[in-house]
């Protein structure tokens, strides 16, 4: 399995409010995401998390800078060139962004049906066995208003990994689970990076419980970016709004461990 | 103050620009949608059943009780003059040329219109279209096309079935209940109507078809871009109100135009 990563140089994004004042989201930031690991996207409310995903998917294009993705431009991509390196990636959505008009089984398909020439019968056989690995087997005809939220992420997780991304990004994966289903999903995830192994960005509020899964922790701040190697080296930042940052959301110390198995 | 209000006249300003320009680039993008492979068929035909076969019943009584009205005011304006005779001309015309296409894409508007831009305005706020995007597939191959080529074929399909049954409507109302003479009303129709009409007409549910599903499914798709309508299920209830408003406006106004410089 081939991984990838991504870099981000002098990347610039602002929005015009209401009021036509500018928002800079991004002030010419620079990092980057190694390949084949995993790295936590944080920062409070209204930092740019989501707004980084979005630019990394080229869903929003940056005012300036580059964004490259295994070493190709994905802010000068247009057409045929952004949808295969579209292709490279799997996302799953804050709400799971499963199609409601179609049925579980229908909604892990797709990607397949619409991008690949396999047989409805190789489709059915390797959609079935997604489900049984993901836990969603006798789910495959409900429709998502059905499902539970675990359920949705789950059949989310599901259709995302149908074309064995190289990358996978995650949008606030955990929001509105409970702590057991918030614990099954990281292990989940944890289980299905090591089965696929792809590059892993996660954009969570979920501190410091997200971190066990970090092998790199993005903090945004203002418009800036701190980069920090593990999520032990938060801690040990000098800076005044990293430091705001840590004992907000985690207390003073924290260790990280491994997810057991 | 005076400062504030230039600024908010400028970010109007701004504002309508760009969105008469994404609308301007969506429509390229939807037609181009037409012609990329594969074409979703069954999606298709379930949009033509929703569009066409859906919109039967309520097509059949707008054109019943047009057809009717317009018989027995024709009737009587008419019957002031003598000129009973020209009633099977009158209905015809009116309904061939101007009603027919006009309130069809009205009911088209109203019934089916509000409902694709409601589906894409709640595909666009739960990130669904985004996700179809993350995945390569064409949002406007896959989502928007079928509904666009269903609407080109069954709104001047449904125009005819108002055409007719509102002529129908017309010679109930003034021969069966005012006493016209059968033969003037065929007669009258028959030697009024040109190809020329019913090609005008044709032209019209055309170029409405192509209106409201730009419109509709437009400003659905937009939702999260356009200014001033909030955010979540509230901006898709506001959109949707917008888009048929628009796209009823649209109608017309285009048809005084279509008429304008093709009659």
């Amino acid at each position: 399995m081939n991984t990838i990563g991504i870099e981000f140089k002098d990347v610039e994004k602002s929005f015009v409010k209401d009021d036509g004042s500018r928002q800079i989201i991004l002030d010419k930031v620079n990092f980057t995401i190694p390949a084949g690991k995993t790295t936590v996207i944080a920062g409070g409310s209204g930092t740019g998390k989501s707004v980084t995903l979005k630019l990394i998917l080229a869903l929003l294009r940056a005012d300036g800078g580059q964004i490259f993705v295994g070493g190709e431009d994905i802010t000068m991509a247009r057409g045929r060139k952004l949808k295969e390196l579209r292709t490279r990636f799997g996302v799953l959505f804050q709400g799971a962004a499963l199609f409601d008009s179609m049925s579980v089984f229908d909604n892990v398909a797709l990607p397949l049906r619409e991008r690949t020439k396999k047989t409805e019968a190789d489709i059915k056989a390797q959609v079935l066995s997604s489900l049984e690995q993901l836990e969603l087997l006798g789910h495959e005809n409900k429709f998502p208003a059905q499902l539970s939220g675990g359920m949705k992420k789950r059949a989310g997780l599901a259709r995302a990994l149908q074309l064995k991304p190289e990358i996978m990004l995650f949008d606030e994966p955990t929001t509105g689970l409970d702590p057991v289903m918030t614990q099954e999903i990281y292990q989940l995830f944890a289980r299905t990076q090591e089965q696929v192994g792809y590059t892993s960005i996660i954009v969570s509020h979920d501190i410091p419980k997200i971190f066990n899964l970090a092998d790199q922790v993005i903090v945004l701040h203002k418009g800036v970016v701190d980069v920090f190697p593990s999520p032990e080296a938060i801690q040990w930042s000098q800076k005044p709004h990293i430091r705001e940052f840590v004992k907000t959301t985690m207390g003073e110390i924290y260790q990280s461990h491994l997810v057991e198995q | 103050m005076q400062q504030n209000s230039i600024a908010r006249l400028g970010n109007t300003g701004l504002s309508t620009v760009s969105d008469l320009g994404r609308m301007g680039l969506y429509l390229l993008q939807m037609i181009q949608g037409c012609f990329r492979f594969p074409f979703r068929f069954s999606e298709f035909m379930r949009q033509m059943h929703f569009i066409g076969a859906g919109s039967l019943v309520v097509i059949f009584f707008t054109a019943a009780s047009t057809g009717m009205v317009l018989g027995l005011q024709g009737y009587y304006s008419l019957h002031k003059f003598g000129a009973e005779g020209m009633l099977g001309s009158a209905v015809s015309l009116t309904l061939i040329m101007e009603l027919g296409p006009v309130l069809t894409a009205l009911m088209v508007a109203g019934r089916a219109g509000s409902a694709m831009c409601a589906e894409l305005g709640i595909m666009r706020i739960s990130e669904q279209i985004d996700a179809l995007d993350c995945m390569a597939v064409d949002p406007f191959r896959y989502l928007i096309s079928p509904k666009l080529v269903a609407a080109i074929i069954s709104v001047p399909l449904l125009t005819a079935l108002f055409d007719v049954v509102g002529i129908a409507g017309g010679y109930v109302a003034g021969v069966q209940l005012m006493g016209v003479n059968p033969g003037s009303f065929i007669d009258g129709m028959q030697n009024s109507v040109t190809n020329h009409d019913i090609w005008l007409g044709t032209v019209k549910s055309f170029v409405f078809a192509l209106i409201i599903v730009w419109i509709c499914t437009g400003r659905g798709y937009f939702v999260h871009m356009i200014k001033g309508v909030g955010y979540g299920a509230r901006s898709v209830s506001k959109v949707t109100t917008q888009a048929v408003v628009l796209s009823s406006i649209s109608v017309l106004v285009l048809d005084y135009l279509i008429t304008a410089i093709l009659i």
